[in-house]
Order: C-alpha cells, then structure tokens, then sequence
C-alpha cells in the first residue's frame, strides 16, 4: 500500500482536481490503458494459444514441455510491463530492478533451471495470467467506457448541427460533466494497476536479502574449496614426494653403509654418496617447510595455539606468543586465524624492521580475538594490492575483521576478530 | 650386531618407505615380524605377535591424522610394558608432548622405551638401528633437532637465550639417550667437560644431575611444564 501512495499518478489523482485535471496524469492514464488492453487481448491469444496447444499435446507428452514453456512467457511480458510503467508515471519515474538473479554459467540449460527455481518467475506468471483473463477485460471495459463518453460529447454536436436540434446539446454537456469523473476512474484504474505491476514484478526486498544470503554462502564454498584443495596438495605431498624423499636417503644410506661408511674405505664414491645423502635431506627439510606453508598438520591435529608456536620458532624476530584458547575452533576460523599469523609475522620480519613481536589470542563473549604487535617502525597501511589486502579477502571471507593501528615510530598492531560458536569441551 | 635379534612390529603407510625400513633392520640384525600400513592394524598386530618394539608412523590411515600416535596411546595403556619408537615428519613438538605426556589413567607407570624420531633420521641407519636398541631396551629417545625447537620456543618466551650452543647440543645428545661417555666421544671433549656442561643445563634448568633415562625425562618435564 506504502507504494501505491507513492506512485505518482496515484498522488496526481489525489492532489487538487484542478490541477489533476489540467495536468497530463489524465492523458497518461488513459495511454497506459489502452495500451494495456491490447497488450492483455494478445496476452491472452498468445498464452491462451500455448496453454491450448499443451493441453492437447500433453497426450503426447511433449506438450507437458510446451505447458512448462509457457510459464516462461511470463518474462518477456514483466520486462515490458516494468518498462511500460514509465508511460504512466512519467519519464523520470524510476523503474523497478528485474527481479531475476543473473544465471552463473551461459547455456539455454543453465538458465532454464535458474529461472524454473525463481519465484520471481513464477509470481510473473501469475501476473501474465491475470493479466491475459481480467485485466484485458476490465481495460478494454473502460477503454470503451471512455470512448462512449466520447460519442456522448461529440455525436449530439453533429446532431445539433446537422438536424438543427439545439437540445441535443445537453447531452453533450452532461458528458462534458462526466468528463472529470471519467478522468478520476481511469487515473485511479490505471495508479491501481500500476500499483498492481510493482507488487507482482519488483524485486522483492526479500529477493535481495536471498541473494546476499546466496553470495555469502557461495563464497564461503569457494573458500572451503580452496582449504580442502590445500589439504589435498598437502596430502599428495606427503604421501608421495616426501615419503619418496625418505626412501631415497634411506636407499643412500644403505649405499653408504655397502661402501663401509665415508672416509677413508669408501673412498671417492662413499664421500659422493655421502653428500648426495645429505642433500636429500636438506630437500626433505626444504619439503616439510613447504608443505606446512600450504596447509599445517599441526594446525589439524592439535590447534591453533601448537600450530603457532611453530611459526613462532621459525621467525626472524624474537615472537611471544600468548594464545589461549579452550578447546578447538571451527576449521575454518582455525585457518583463517592460522594464516592471518603467518602473514602478520611475515610482515613484521619483512616490513616493520622490530626487534621483537608479539601474538596473543583470547576467546571473547562474541568469537576469537588475535592481536600481533611488534616495537617495529610503524607507518603500515592496508594498501590495495598490498599483503594485507589478500589477507583482508581472507578474513572477510569467515565474516572477521582486521584492525590496524600502526602510528609512524610505531608499535604496529594488527588485530582480527572472527565471531564464532566455541565450545568449551577441550579436545584430546 | 646386537646383542639379541627384536622381534619388532612395524606400521607405515608408504610401501616404499616400509621395505626400507625392513631391510635395513634386518641388516641390523632384527626381524619385523609384521609390517602394517594403518593404525588398525596396528593394534591387531600387536595383540597378535607380541612384539618387543613397535616402531610406528605418526600420520596414517584411517584418519590420515596422528592415528598412529593415538593407536600407540591405546596400545601403551594395555601393554605399558611395550617399548614404542615413533618415526614423524613433524618437529612441532605437540606430538612429542603427546607422546610423552603420561597418560592419567593407567595405575601404574609405565617403565617402558619411548622414542620421538623425525623420520629422516632413519637415513643415518645405524644411528636409527641403535635408537630402535635403545628404546627396545628401556630407554627415552627424543630427536635433538625437536629438543632444539623445544628449546627455542622455550627462549623465545622467556626472551633470552637458556643453553649456550654446546650445551644444547649436549642436551640433546642426552635426549638421544647418550650416556657422559658417549657424549664424550660424540663431541670429542674430555669427560671433565662433558661433566661441566651437563652440571650446567641442570644448574640452568633447576634440576638435579640424575643419570640414564630419567634425566631425559626430568628435562621432558621439566619443559613441558613451561
């Protein structure tokens, strides 16, 4: 009803009826509905046609398709009714948003389904049916109501005129009287329909809230993707180029072990497998850094607290680390928080030129809560394409938010925030 | 050679890495009596061949997480007489705490060898042939390379560094079992600085110089409270 009120048409009808009636609300109404009336009559022979045609051929089965089919002419005919309400309500009038989600991948199959699963392609069909049966009638009903006032007004003048009969002149007085009231029917037929339009065939403020709801989940899928892909390269690394690693410089070492140990009895050879030996270790080594950058175990098996002492021990710069959490996080908020450390150290050692950092993590009422602070330069930003803006990504993608208060002369302090469930149940 | 042949029973996922492992403890004299690939079997080979070592993986099937730490922990509460020597790729010292930490339950200590070796040690084969001894024989085996990350992680917190360089390497000579002689020799110093540099970690770590296995256990705990 908030619409209708607001509809401009509808407050042209409503405002002073001189300046109703002087305006062009009037022109506009009858336009609309007569526009609308033939549109409803070919609504009505094309729909009315394919309904038929479906009905008949449904025996065959193929008309079941055909009757889905016409459920999609509904479509067409909402794009131009939203189009044509600008025709009544004036150029400047805004036009409601198609209601239609954009279809992800291109094909007729994909978007057939989309649109199947739409309910604003259903309400469209509604729409189209009561405009093909009623709204035709009722328009073409005052259409020709309208075009009676008009012989009312026009053939007494010929009568008058022509057979010298002046009292006929009366008749075309009274229609000139009725000529408001059938200003003010038509301008209220056609606020109302319009009304009516908008109702049916606007984005619902629902159909909005869907599809945020819908992006959110889609991202939070692709990022779930993109950790089990990370665990799945991780795996695929441990189980094979690493334990290959392991049977090679064991293999060496058995080599080692044939030529009687290195110098002096193995000679030349025992000293090159020697160090080919250690070589493959040092590759083992370079290996197992890697792979807990791509997706720590530790992060898995025991938390985020164990997996952090790791990185801790590996940075440049002296790091405290204060992480107390009960129990174990959802996996997601345990990674996004995981590498959110990772990346602010990395900054630190890279960037802030400290001597010395800080991690503390703590469960607030609302979620997790991670602080890094080093005694660093300061001056740090969270630049477009920066570090931080791909962390940013990261953080946004579990809902989390990051903080940086990073003063020139420093500290820096980089926090991020994640609302989650905790339990409080410790996990073995 | 040794002494006595173990009759040890082996669990790793990777084939590969499994027949090298069999092969070289066989040149060492030991027989695996069985060699499993996941930590169900695992817990069924033991119960069926009651081995006198297990020597286990950390990360295997079902779960691909640390189930072969975990069948260990259920194993050891059945037979806590049953030396394990655990072979990981990981330095992160939450799996050695786990396997080291007590578990709360049993009514009596276990006594047992327990051994933490990252897995590229078994390259250095007698090196490993003689933790697989040691362990078999009562003794506590910790990696010095994951005494060392230990170490740090425990320095960064305090903010200074605990052990000189030498001292952490004699520490975690001692975590690999070693007795004062063999660290003597390992390092190539006199008994007398062996002597000092041992007098000092404890002196640095508030302990008391105690011999064998429990010293390595007094610094496990002692760590591990931090």
């Amino acid at each position: 009803m908030d619409r209708m009120s607001s509809s401009p048409i509808w407050r042209a009808v409503t405002r002073n009826p001189v300046s109703f009636l002087t305006s062009a609300a009037p022109w506009r109404a009858l336009g609309y509905l007569a526009t609308s009336g033939l549109l409803g009559l070919l609504s009505l022979i094309v729909l009315g046609g394919v309904v038929v045609c479906g009905l008949l051929l449904s025996v065959a089965g193929i008309g079941l398709v055909v009757l889905a089919g016409s459920v999609l002419l509904g479509i067409p005919l909402a794009a131009l009714e939203r189009r044509r309400l600008r025709l009544l309500e004036g150029p400047h009038a805004d036009r409601p948003a198609s209601p239609h989600r954009a279809v992800a991948r291109p094909g007729l199959w994909p978007w057939l389904t989309t649109r199947l699963q739409e309910s604003a392609t259903w309400r469209e069909f509604g729409f189209a049916m009561v405009f093909a049966v009623l709204l035709s009638v009722v328009d073409l009903a005052l259409l020709t109501l309208a075009g009676s006032l008009v012989v009312l007004i026009v053939f007494p003048v010929k009568v008058a005129i022509v057979s010298g009969q002046p009292e006929a002149l009366l008749l075309t007085g009274l229609g000139i009287a009725v000529l408001p009231v059938a200003a003010y029917v038509l301008g209220a037929a056609a606020a109302a329909q319009g009304w009516f339009v908008r109702l049916m065939l606007a984005p619902k403020e629902g159909g909005q809230t869907d599809r945020v709801v819908e992006l959110t989940r889609s991202r939070a899928r692709m990022a779930d993707a993109f950790q089990a892909e990370r665990r799945r390269i991780e795996r695929d690394l441990h189980d094979g180029a690493q334990q290959r690693l392991v049977a090679l410089v064991m293999t060496l070492g058995l080599a080692e072990m044939e030529f009687g140990g290195t110098e002096p009895k193995g000679g030349r050879a025992g000293e090159l497998i020697s160090r080919a030996r250690g070589e493959a270790k040092q590759a083992l080594d370079e290996l197992r850094d890697l792979v807990r950058g791509i997706h720590p175990q530790v992060l898995t098996d025991h938390g985020i607290a164990a997996a952090v002492s790791e990185v801790a021990v590996r940075c440049r710069v002296p790091v405290d680390v204060d992480v107390e959490l009960a129990g174990r996080l959802p996996t997601q908020v345990e990674a996004t928080a995981y590498f959110f450390i990772s990346e602010a150290l990395t900054n630190v050692v890279k960037h802030s030129g400290a001597t010395s950092a800080t991690v503390r993590g703590r469960l607030t009422r609302d979620g997790l809560s991670v602080t890094v602070t080093d005694n660093g330069a300061g001056g740090a930003e969270l630049r477009a394409g920066g570090g931080l803006e791909g962390l940013a990504d990261r953080v946004a993608v579990v809902d989390g938010r990051l903080v940086l208060s990073s003063p020139s002369g420093g500290p820096t302090a980089l926090s991020l925030e994640i609302p989650c469930q905790h339990s409080h149940s410790v996990s073995s | 050679m040794p002494a006595q042949s173990l009759r040890i029973v082996l669990a790793e996922d990777s084939a590969l890495v499994r027949e090298g492992i069999v092969e070289l403890l066989h040149k060492f004299g030991h027989q695996v009596v069985r060699a499993v690939g996941d930590a169900d079997s695992l817990i069924t080979a033991v119960r069926e061949c009651a081995p006198d070592i297990v020597v286990t993986d950390v990360r295997m099937p079902p779960g691909h997480g640390d189930d072969g730490l975990r069948a260990t922990t259920e194993l050891r509460k059945d037979y806590p007489d049953l030396p394990v020597l655990v072979l990981s790729q990981y330095v992160a010292n939450a799996y050695a705490k786990e396997l080291f930490t007590p578990s709360r339950t049993p009514h009596r200590q276990s006594r047992a060898g327990l051994g933490y070796l990252l897995k590229d040690r078994i390259g250095e084969l007698s090196e490993f042939a003689q933790a697989v001894e040691r362990v078999a024989a009562g003794a506590m085996v910790i990696d010095p390379q994951v005494v060392q990350h230990i170490l740090m992680e425990r320095d960064q917190r305090h903010q200074y560094q605990l052990l000189s360089a030498r001292e952490q390497e004699v520490l975690g000579l001692m975590a690999h079992g070693y007795s004062n002689a063999m660290v003597r020799d390992a390092l190539n110093i006199s008994d007398g600085a062996v002597a000092k540099h041992i007098g000092n970690i404890f002196a640095k770590l508030g302990l008391s110089p105690d011999d064998g296995n429990r010293r390595v256990l007094a610094v496990l705990a002692y760590l591990r409270d931090e």
